[in-house]
């Protein structure tokens, strides 16, 4: 992994990850989104088969960046986990004790649908939308309006870019989309799709090129 | 001979001069065969009688084992199974075979089992087979998927498979080598004799195909031809003033007011057009040059909803309709008597199927077929002139069956899976007897078998993967919902999400690809199905539209049915760019394309048969080479990725190339290292399949290969009715699922399947090999044009845009920044 790259939004830092993470320095908080943890199990229970390696290495890589942050929270912005439980959370239990100290905030996202009792037991604070200073964090932000006051990080549309250059060539990454008023947060897990999206002329894209991130505009 | 007829066969002989008829060599030919319980394949074109050849010899077989009794005898069980490749054909065949039992006062029932069979007759055929069952290769497979269905073949005495050589070169072709392995299996453990007949048109490898359908009951049979000749007449529209450039696609439709005399003059006209889209634009010019033949003329593709596609059919065979815009969808099946005219639009792409269309028009013994080429650019004009030779010295290309597909047998399996279940060690022995799988490794079959039952990589005691189980060497799906998410899947042999298209009151006006539509706004106005719709809104599978009076609209692409020119093609194309500007030319083709040919030829140069053209050209786009092999499409994108890859390791580059069936663009910013030093380097097969292998647009071929394996492997789910809500945590695409698999499990089945795929048929690895080998042994010609040439024009206009590069991803991506400032 090469250095996350700094972007600062209202005199705040936060550190961008190639391993689609971020870090808010002032917060001590690590912010990511749409990790979809059980997805693979999802589809294997239905008989078809993934690789449920996808699944340890995204486990592994989220340990790695809490090792590299050492953060004092956790922020995620919705898509926690994929769909109802299978046996893979478990994994993620377990891992889970092993960091039991470090405080988790899931802003629930539409694919959060297990009861509260199972967030309860995970030691996973589970909250419609979370607000700090003038920040504000809720998983979908298509279609809603918010005052001009905050400033909106969301999740839920697993944001790319499309590259085009001279000759025809275009390629497509994952990225994180900055506006005047909002973030869109990549989606962590490696087994995920893109949505492109359209930037106007005074937003910020990162993409997400294997391990480094490149500012595209 | 024998020298006594047997009883069945007096009896129909008896009927047929009842009626005024006799039967033909091959006809008698067959029942002979049929009677001594052999099996083979039937060569014969379409309405010569090919369908009695096999029914009329099962009806005779039963009446010679019944003579007393054979027309009151009911309920016999299954005898004949008749496999057809299309269900509009179905209803068809159902009847004159009807008509037949009933002129002989027979008892037997014509059962027909497809998507269109409703519950209640499915269920009646279950507790009482018909005699004669006509069946879709893809229904067979859910019949296999029923509990107890051995049973339902005990009395099974023929399968006949129609219009084989349709089957033969695709995945549904595997389908039905795989039933017949298990119906053979049946038959032996019943103790029966099984026989296998085959019908197909003329292709370039008929014994092959023969040995395919016949491998399953380990059998030689013999090969029956139909002696009839059939003369064709071909003439080409030509432009009155032959553009300088042929732009693809657009000339076409200038010429559009010549064919209006033509159908004028017919009877009933059918004008082939390649791409769905394009059968919407034509349709639309015709109407609008000639106003007085609407409601005379219609339009027939695969989009189109059924019962209209029914209406056209019914209304060819009645003569209602001066003509029809149709695509490959009427290149089988019945014949339309009233037909006497062809008209193709574009070219064909090989000679076997031009034939078979040209056969679409004057079917009646004695008549002429008769059909028009009509050119979409120029260079079509040459084409024209290759077929006309191809089928004067009569090369027709092969079929080639397709092998090793993992993803079919994986299907199979589960569909066995879920009724009685199998025995590895027997299903293995069955499976191997087909030609498809006879040189699977046991590695392999391995590895299927964990596929199905482990699900690849896992992490153990995390892991509930669940699909086929064992239980006492037996293996069974006995989930409920899994097993009917299967039976959905059964048969899904379709590359493209489809969605339905309806208007708000939820009249169904057709299916359209997905990737289309979702390029498009609400308010956009497209073409489908001769109409203008204005898009409204997509919820779930269905797109919802109104009519729309606009003027402007766009006519959606069709990814499916570009057929890439075959090698026998394009040797002809070859050899008659060797005859251009020759002064003993007297084609009216190449006369017309001398200006043409002379631009060509002051810019450039006309390759002769043993040469190969190069041009290297600037423009504002950057540095440009074209190299024409005339090999069609995907051999080209192979080469184009092979020679952008060697070129790549001798300088950091980026190449973006676009192909046609005449040849290659490649594209790059920076000048292309390709010039006499080194050109017979970069056209050498040396090191070929490593260099093919290393290409990244390996890649890229098989991320859409992997489309097709992904759905009928049963990775990607495309939902079922009634059940949205639930499987929408499923759901996922396959160039997804290609990304995952690449890179957490590089040695699934599915993926190396797609990758073979790739080497089979994309790239065409032995055809790569035997072009590369002609070039190297002929003569290179690179030439440094100052401006576009003729030649080149099809090529620039394509739109298969594909990318090639050796530099960083990372540096990549800086550059084409940098570019952009």
């Amino acid at each position: 992994m090469t250095a996350p790259v700094l972007h600062c939004i209202r005199d705040h830092h936060f550190w961008l990850s190639p391993e689609r993470v971020l870090y808010w320095e002032e917060e001590k908080t690590l912010i990511l989104s749409d990790l979809h943890f059980g997805k693979t199990g999802h589809f294997r229970k239905s008989g078809i088969a993934v690789p449920q390696s996808i699944y340890q290495q995204d486990l592994q890589r989220l340990f790695h960046q809490i090792s590299f942050f050492n953060p004092e929270k956790i922020l995620i912005v919705g898509d926690f986990f994929h769909s109802i439980e299978n046996k893979e959370m478990d994994f993620f239990l377990k891992w889970r004790n092993d960091l039991s100290a470090l405080p988790m905030i899931l802003v629930k996202g539409n694919h959060d649908i297990l009861q509260k009792e199972w967030y309860r037991n995970a030691s996973v604070d589970i909250v419609e939308q979370f607000q700090l200073n003038s920040f504000l964090f809720i998983h979908d932000n298509t279609g809603t309006t918010q005052s001009e006051d905050v400033f909106v990080f969301s999740g839920h549309l697993h944001p790319g870019c499309i590259i085009r250059g001279a000759g025809k060539q275009s390629l497509r990454f994952p990225c994180f989309y900055f506006t005047e008023q909002q973030a869109i947060l990549p989606a962590f897990s490696h087994f995920s799709g893109l949505t492109i999206v359209q930037a106007k002329k005074n937003d910020h894209v990162f993409a997400i090129v294997n391990q480094s991130i490149i500012k595209i505009q | 001979m024998k020298s006594k007829i047997t009883e069945g066969q007096f009896v129909i002989e008896q009927w047929l001069s009842g009626k005024g008829f006799s039967p033909f060599a091959f006809q008698l030919e067959a029942w002979n065969q049929i009677q001594k319980g052999d099996s083979g394949l039937i060569n014969a074109p379409t309405g010569c009688g090919k369908t009695f050849s096999i029914f009329l010899g099962s009806i005779i077989q039963f009446i010679n084992d019944h003579p007393h009794d054979y027309r009151s005898r009911k309920n016999n069980g299954l005898q004949l199974l008749w496999v057809t490749p299309l269900r509009a054909l179905a209803k068809d065949i159902g009847r004159a075979m009807e008509e037949v039992i009933a002129a002989l006062n027979m008892s037997w029932r014509i059962g027909i089992r497809n998507g269109d069979t409703d519950t209640a007759e499915r269920q009646k055929q279950k507790r009482n087979m018909p005699e004669v069952l006509i069946i879709t290769p893809e229904s067979l497979h859910l019949l296999l998927a029923q509990k107890g269905y051995p049973e339902l073949f005990n009395c099974l005495r023929i399968v006949a498979v129609d219009e084989w050589h349709e089957l033969l070169g695709g995945k549904r072709g595997v389908l039905v080598e795989l039933a017949i392995s298990r119906l053979a299996g049946i038959a032996k453990i019943n103790n029966r004799p099984l026989s296998v007949w085959g019908i197909s048109a003329t292709i370039g490898n008929l014994e092959e195909a023969k040995e395919v359908l016949l491998s399953p009951i380990r059998q030689n049979g013999v090969i029956i031809r139909a002696q009839i000749d059939k003369q064709i007449e071909i003439k080409s529209i030509i432009p009155d003033e032959i553009e300088k450039y042929p732009w693809a696609g657009h000339l076409g439709i200038k010429l559009a007011e010549k064919i209006i005399p033509i159908i004028e003059a017919s009877n009933t006209t059918l004008i082939f057009i390649n791409t769905r889209g394009m059968t919407e634009t034509w349709y639309q010019t015709i109407l609008s040059i000639a106003p007085h033949l609407a409601g005379a003329i219609a339009l027939h593709h695969g989009s189109i909803e059924q019962e209209l596609r029914q209406w056209v059919e019914d209304a060819l065979h009645t003569q209602k309709l001066k003509a029809v815009v149709c695509t490959a969808s009427l290149d089988l099946g019945v014949d339309f008597r009233p037909v006497d005219t062809v008209i193709q639009v574009g070219s064909p792409k090989g000679v076997a199927r031009f034939l078979q269309r040209a056969g679409r028009s004057g079917h009646q013994p004695g008549e002429m077929s008769r059909i028009y080429f009509l050119p979409t650019h120029s260079l079509e004009l040459v084409e024209a002139v290759a077929l006309k030779t191809a089928i004067e010295k009569n090369v027709i290309e092969k079929r080639e069956p397709v092998l090793l597909a993992y993803d079919v047998l994986l299907q199979y399996l589960c569909t066995l899976a879920i009724s009685e279940g199998f025995r590895a060690d027997e299903m293995l022995k069955e499976i191997k007897d087909t030609h498809c799988f006879a040189d699977m490794q046991d590695q392999e079959w391995q590895d299927v078998l964990l596929h199905i039952t482990q699900g690849g990589t896992a992490l153990q005691q995390y892991d509930e993967y669940r699909k086929v189980e064992i239980k006492d060497g037996i293996y069974k799906i006995t989930n409920r919902r899994i097993a009917m998410r299967h039976r959905m899947h059964i048969g899904t042999i379709v590359s493209d999400a489809m969605l339905k298209v309806k208007l708000m009151n939820g009249k169904f006006i057709g299916v359209i690809e997905e990737w289309f539509i979702s390029r498009l706004e609400p308010g956009s106005v497209f073409t489908l199905a001769g109409r203008n719709l204005e898009l409204i809104g997509i919820k779930e599978m269905t797109v919802t539209v109104k009519p729309s009076s606009s003027k402007k609209s766009i006519v959606p692409s069709w990814m499916g049915g570009r057929m890439p020119l075959t090698a026998n093609l394009g040797l002809m194309l070859r050899k008659t760019f060797d005859h251009a500007l020759g002064k003993k030319t007297k084609e009216p083709e190449l006369l017309a394309l001398t200006p043409l040919f002379e631009l060509q030829k002051s810019l450039s140069h006309i390759p002769k048969e043993n040469e190969l053209l190069i041009e290297h050209i600037e423009t504002k786009d950057g540095f440009h080479v074209f190299v024409y092999p005339f090999e069609g499409r995907l051999v080209h994108e192979a080469m184009a990725a092979l020679l952008a890859w060697r070129m790549s390791k001798i300088l950091p580059i980026t190449f973006s190339f676009v192909m046609n069936d005449y040849g290659f663009e490649l594209l790059s910013d920076q000048p292309i290292p390709l010039d006499d030093s080194n050109v017979t380097e970069l056209f050498s097969t040396e090191n070929l399949l490593n260099d093919i292998t290393q290409s990244v647009n390996s890649m890229e071929m098989a991320k859409r290969k992997f489309r097709d394996i992904s759905v009928i492997g049963g990775l990607v789910f495309q939902g079922y009715p009634g059940e949205q809500k639930k499987a929408r945590h499923l759901q996922s695409s396959a160039s997804l699922l290609f990304k995952v698999f690449s890179d957490y499990e590089p040695n699934n089945l599915l993926l190396r399947q797609a990758y073979q795929e790739v080497f089979d048929q994309q790239m065409e690895e032995v055809r790569l090999r035997n072009t590369l080998t002609r070039i190297i042994n002929g003569k290179i010609v690179i030439r440094f044009p100052n401006r576009l040439t003729p030649f080149c024009f099809p090529i620039k206009v394509d739109s298969m845009r594909e990318n090639m590069s050796s530099e960083q991803l990372e540096d990549r991506v800086r550059r084409m920044q940098q570019q952009l400032l």
